[in-house]
């Protein structure tokens, strides 16, 4: 999933094909029928609760015109909605949400 | 020779990307320390920039991840951001092949490096240049350390990095400065981006200055998780410029919050002007 992702940032060629056709490009990868969901519709939230880093993630998300505020609150949808991250840098010391991160620094607010 | 510049600065994507977003009068005064941080390096007389970042998976990916990386290329394109969300035009950059062959000859000596004759620049390198080098009239050596994606090299192992990549500096004819680049305490890209750990970012910052060895290396990835984000992995490029300047004093031209850029963004330097005995 991130290896598509990896790629498809990288490429011009991939992104018109993923434009012409979302589930034909997804042919050469090893992807669950969640994954491939999350791909095409694009879920951004279930594509973060599923470990895509975001530094790989926020491209997908420009590529998709999502303005940044909407990017940041379709992962914390996606955590609300689907569970805590299940794999990946996110997930490796348990990604607890911005609420604990709040209490944990003792600040208010925050992006 | 020995180095003529050594300094560290932010790269966040929003500092170019999303610079309407935020405070003026505190954003103002942020590139207002990059303009400086440009005079400096030019006053230097460097011929060439090396450019310590912590890459995003635009280059190297999970499928052949290398702990550290150098750039061995005569030119380097960028950014590989679309050039609307980055708020930087696409550019060509110069790099000097000749130049980085010789360095990483040397840091081999020392370090086992991986070198790369293509690498698409992404926002850890774009950002800085486009305010340190806007008509790309200086070389540049794009040097990596992974700060993404876990197992992380210990923060030993950048040190003794940054170490060789002074001692390469010394030992070519060339005059070199060296940048590193990266976020202190920070969320990026994740629900949680915008929150910034202030004080944390200040007490490391104040170990970077006194260029204190001990004190930098004592962390770990699990409480730096913590308390500054995975972002905060990225501290290793500030660490790599330290072990560069080989003891010399730092001072902070700039260390502030700005969350829309989700950092505290900063501009630093060490004085690297001979010691007295």
């Amino acid at each position: 999933m991130q290896k598509f992702l990896y790629e498809l940032n990288r490429s011009p060629q991939l992104q018109s094909d993923y434009a012409a056709d979302r589930h034909a490009v997804l042919q050469p990868y090893t992807l669950t029928d969640e994954e491939v969901a999350a791909l095409t519709e694009p879920d951004v939230g279930k594509l973060y609760v599923l470990g895509v880093n975001g530094q790989i993630l926020m491209h997908f998300a420009a590529l998709h015109q999502i303005e940044w505020q909407d990017y940041l609150q379709q992962m914390r949808d996606g955590v609300e909605s689907y569970g805590p991250v299940r794999e990946g840098v996110y997930a490796m010391t348990g990604y607890e949400g911005t609420r604990a991160h709040s209490e944990s620094l003792g600040q208010e607010g925050g992006i | 020779m020995p180095l003529v510049y050594a300094g560290v600065c932010s790269h966040a994507p929003g500092i170019t990307g999303r610079k309407h977003l935020a405070d003026p009068e505190v954003s103002d005064a942020f590139y207002a320390a990059f303009d400086d941080m440009r005079s400096d390096l030019e006053t230097s007389g460097a011929e060439a920039v090396i450019v310590i970042a912590a890459e995003h998976f635009a280059n190297f990916f999970m499928n052949n991840m290398p702990s550290f990386a150098i750039g061995m290329a005569d030119f380097y394109d960028g950014p590989i951001e679309d050039s609307g969300w980055l708020g930087i035009d696409k550019f060509k950059a110069p790099g000097n092949r000749d130049l980085s062959q010789r360095l990483i000859a040397e840091v081999m000596q020392t370090v086992d490096v991986a070198y790369a004759e293509e690498w698409l620049f992404d926002h850890g390198i774009a950002v800085p240049l486009h305010f340190l080098t806007p008509q790309f009239d200086l070389p540049v050596i794009p040097v990596n350390i992974n700060c993404q994606g876990p197992p992380l090299t210990p923060l030993h192992r950048a040190w003794a990095f940054g170490e060789a990549l002074g001692r390469a500096a010394d030992a070519v004819p060339e005059k070199i400065a060296i940048i590193g680049t990266g976020g202190i305490s920070h969320w990026p890209a994740t629900p949680d981006s915008g929150r910034i750990n202030y004080e944390w970012d200040l007490d490391f910052m104040d170990r970077w200055c006194r260029n204190d060895r001990d004190a930098l290396l004592d962390y770990d990835d699990l409480n730096v998780y913590a308390d500054a984000g995975q972002g905060g992995f990225e501290i290793r490029t500030f660490m790599a410029v330290s072990a560069a300047a080989g003891g010399a004093q730092g001072t902070v031209h700039f260390c502030e919050p700005i969350p829309i850029f989700a950092v505290s963004c900063t501009v630093a330097s060490y004085d690297l002007s001979p010691q007295e005995a």
